[in-house]
């Protein structure tokens, strides 16, 4: 760190939020926000390494064409496996419930979340919902891919579709609760002089987020009670051979599950607008721009579901419609992209480890939004809808984007959470390492897709052979990438720095109180008189781009 | 949680430390249910519209199916909840205005009048039940659209051909298929009307659970005219499954049956 030889050296505070109080119980029990974010952390990080095991038995199997290592059978189990742990019980939760739960309330200048023991219970829901998914992992696993289409989910699959259903329904409550607390602390418990224009961008994601939690994820739980019910006592909803309708499944499912991808990529943008201003030494450009293109993600990603269906038999006409709606989700994407590319420009930008994660994220996340229009035109896609570009497609998103935009939060706000530095060499190699194995992962994917390899197929022709080989090469050194910061987070703990109140003289609330914060997050409400992001200049000074 | 909260003796007992005033937490709290309540809409909202485009397909298996479930005691049971509906707007009301004793009673009424709802809907389940109109094949009888075992009226699959587009009539393979359609389609509603007025149970006995709990801090004298915000939250939840059912009741039981005459 460049500012290690600062005059006064940095001490810990006496009293801080992890030594409030000690024992299990105190955990368990807690309705710190700041403690709740640790247990999702703990829990989601478990989580992110069993869906990485069944991502590495994938690759390892398609190291060959002709399927030696898995049965069929075994490898349907394994890629939804990964799909329903990554998705449900890592991405979902990732940033809002760690990261945005660590720091929401002290960005908007509160004690905690409006509703504490509905924080805590969402976690315990989380847990809830978790211990399904693993009842159904250890009886075998699922094989219906993560996205259960029905009629295969509910009358033919052999696996525990049900229990993996009421586990996915358990952690939906979590993420409504999640949001639903979000939503409500933004209203209501904002520090004086916090007004809407001055909230932290990271925040405005946030609540866009939960926007889409609250009014989506109830669909997808009814949609799974009726794919339960039509499993467990054969009444005819979605089953043509019962009367019922696959497509209206595939409608409802999508419903939730489209705007569930913005669920996942809104927190990790807010991530990157905080790291990039701040290592840009530069008041954010365009700051409502950025604000507003996070609701207008949020309220396009309702309208856009049917992408999903072009081939599945809807109408010509609703599928230009939704065609041209997925277009404009673009709009303020890109907006977004050029926001931060127009903040770094000029800027005194910084090489820190959260500012290389954040510019991998806008490489990867261009990458992966840009191949998403691909898939919205409505010729293109009859050619590579359900193929490898779609497999690489979404992870340019979600990987690409939203687990590197988490690892750089965390490097960013790992001070704050814990007191102390990560050791910076490292953690710029593990960057490094993750940004060249993610795209020798992934970018084959592209061709294989293109040339026409099918996904979730347990056998390719020989000659995807070499394009395969890179991908798996591609996924051990990202393993590596993931490690690293995982042995580097816990070795810091102990051995790291001590960080200081700001150790990245960044503005906001949360690095004007004492890292770890205390329980109560401030010691006095604070009063805002600021601007968000009044990087090098005065408070009074007016806005010059 | 440590009890570490300032401790200025103005604070009302009920303030949750997070919060600066009883207005701020009454705010929030009461926002935070409205919110809750959204995702509720939302969640009945994909039942309805899997209701709705289903119906809007099996049209004439959707009003035969209508025909059998008994009006009256559907009627009944509206009234039953519109009553309860009005005892727990006078809770909120006793609780404001500090009448302690008229708060109880008003609540158990409320209970009570939400524990006639459910005993109705269970014996119009057990009606269906008798007439093997449970579908599936899994749970009762086996589903019999034709009237089926104990049935008294006109069979179901008679009352769709007379709905049917009079094209079809007189086609004697049309009348044999379609028969056979009318089955499964019936069946269908069915298994709606069993996912919708089951979920809207589900919320009934949800909400008996809360109101048992607010019963028992209402008897302890907790809520008057400072406090009273879960009296008018439980309130909220209550007017919501009362509403549900306000809109169930005529989308299952009413619309299209008499235009028909049957």
């Amino acid at each position: 760190m460049s500012t290690a030889t600062s005059i006064v050296t940095p001490v810990m505070p006496e009293r801080h939020y992890l030594n409030d109080n000690y024992g299990i119980r105190s955990w368990l029990l807690t309705k710190d926000h700041k403690r709740i974010a640790i247990l999702y952390l703990f829990s989601i990080t478990v989580f992110f390494f069993i869906g990485g095991m069944f991502a590495a038995l994938i690759r390892l199997h398609l190291l060959t064409p002709n399927g030696e290592l898995f049965q069929a059978d075994t490898y349907n189990r394994l890629f939804t496996m990964h799909g329903v742990n990554m998705i449900f019980f890592f991405l979902i939760p990732s940033v809002p419930a760690v990261i945005g739960n660590f720091l929401i309330p002290i960005m908007v200048g509160t004690k905690d979340l409006a509703f504490p023991k509905i924080n805590l219970l969402s976690w315990y829901l989380y847990i809830g919902g978790a211990t399904f998914s693993l009842i159904a992992l250890v009886s075998g696993g699922v094989d219906t891919g993560w996205t259960f289409y029905a009629p295969f989910s509910s009358g033919y699959s052999r696996s525990p579709v049900i229990v993996m259903a009421v586990g996915i329904l358990i952690v939906g409550f979590s993420s409504i609760f999640t949001g639903l607390n979000f939503i409500v602390t933004v209203h209501r418990m904002r520090a004086p002089g916090m007004t809407w224009g001055r909230l932290p961008l990271f925040v405005w994601a946030n609540y866009a987020a939960s926007l889409i939690m609250i009014l989506g994820t109830p669909v997808i739980a009814i949609t799974l009670i009726l794919l339960a019910l039509e499993r467990g006592f054969h009444i005819g909803i979605f089953d043509p051979k019962l009367g019922g309708d696959p497509v209206l499944f595939q409608h409802m499912f999508w419903f939730y599950s489209h705007p569930a991808v913005y669920i996942m990529i809104l927190p990790g943008m807010g991530v990157i607008s905080e790291i990039v201003t701040c290592f840009s030494r530069k008041r954010v450009f365009g700051y409502s721009f950025i604000a507003f293109s996070s609701i207008a993600i949020a309220v396009f990603g309702f309208v856009v579901w049917a992408h999903h269906m072009f081939v599945a038999g809807i109408s010509v006409y609703s599928a230009l419609v939704f065609s041209l709606l997925s277009y404009a989700v673009a709009i303020p994407s890109a907006v977004k992209v050029f926001n931060w590319t127009a903040t770094m420009y000029k800027g005194s930008v910084e090489m820190t480890t959260p500012m290389l994660y954040a510019m991998a994220f806008i490489g990867l996340f261009t990458i992966g939004g840009l191949t998403g229009l691909f898939l919205a035109a409505l010729g293109l896609d009859i050619h590579i809808h359900d193929t490898y570009f779609v497999v690489a497609h979404f992870h340019y998103v979600m990987v690409g984007g939203m687990v590197t935009a988490y690892l750089g939060g965390l490097h960013f706000w790992w001070p704050k959470m814990t007191g102390r530095m990560y050791p910076e060499a490292p953690a710029k190699l593990a960057a490094l390492i993750t940004f060249i194995g993610f795209n020798l992962t992934f970018f084959p994917q592209f061709i294989l897709g293109y040339m026409g390899m099918p996904r979730r197929y347990w056998a390719y022709p020989p000659e995807f052979q070499v394009l395969n080989v890179l991908s798996s090469a591609g996924a051990s050194v990202l393993a590596v990438g993931f490690v690293l910061p995982l042995l580097y987070f816990l070795w810091s703990l102990k051995y790291g720095e001590i960080a200081g109140d700001n150790p990245w003289q960044a503005t906001g609330l949360e690095w004007e109180t004492s890292s770890p914060p205390p329980t109560h997050n401030f010691h006095h409400i604070p009063v805002v008189t600021k601007d968000p992001y009044a990087y090098g200049e005065d408070a009074e000074v007016t806005v010059v781009h | 949680m440590s009890t570490s909260q300032t401790t200025t003796t103005e604070h009302h007992p009920a303030l949750a430390h997070q919060f600066d005033s009883m207005e701020q937490q009454q705010e929030a709290s009461t926002f935070g249910m409205w919110v809750f309540l959204l995702t509720e809409i939302m969640m009945f909202g994909g039942l309805f519209t899997a209701y709705l485009i289903y119906r809007l397909k099996y049209y004439p298996a959707f009003v035969a199916g209508s025909t059998s479930i008994s009006v009256s005691w559907g009627f009944a049971n509206t009234l039953v909840l519109i009553a309860s509906s009005f005892t727990m707007a006078m809770t909120v009301w006793a609780a404001q205005n500090g009448k302690r004793k008229v708060q109880v009673w008003l609540l158990l009424a409320t209970m009570i009048l939400g524990a006639a709802f459910l005993g109705v809907k269970a014996k119009e389940y057990y009606d269906k039940w008798d007439e093997c109109h449970i579908p599936g094949h899994v749970i009762g009888k086996g589903f019999n659209a034709w009237g089926g075992c104990s049935a008294t009226n006109k069979s179901l699959g008679n009352i769709a051909e007379e709905i049917r587009d009079p094209k079809e009539h007189g086609n004697p393979n049309v009348t044999e298929v379609s028969a056979e359609q009318t089955a499964k389609q019936t069946e269908i509603f069915f298994s709606f009307y069993f996912a919708m007025t089951g979920l809207h149970a589900f919320h009934m006995v949800i909400g008996l659970g809360l109101l048992a709990w607010l019963l028992l801090r209402a008897k302890s004298g907790e809520f008057g005219p400072a406090y009273y915000t879960p009296i008018e939250l439980g309130g909220l939840y209550w007017h919501f499954v009362d509403i549900v059912w306000i809109f169930l009741f005529p989308l299952l039981y009413l619309i299209s049956r008499h235009q028909h005459g049957v």
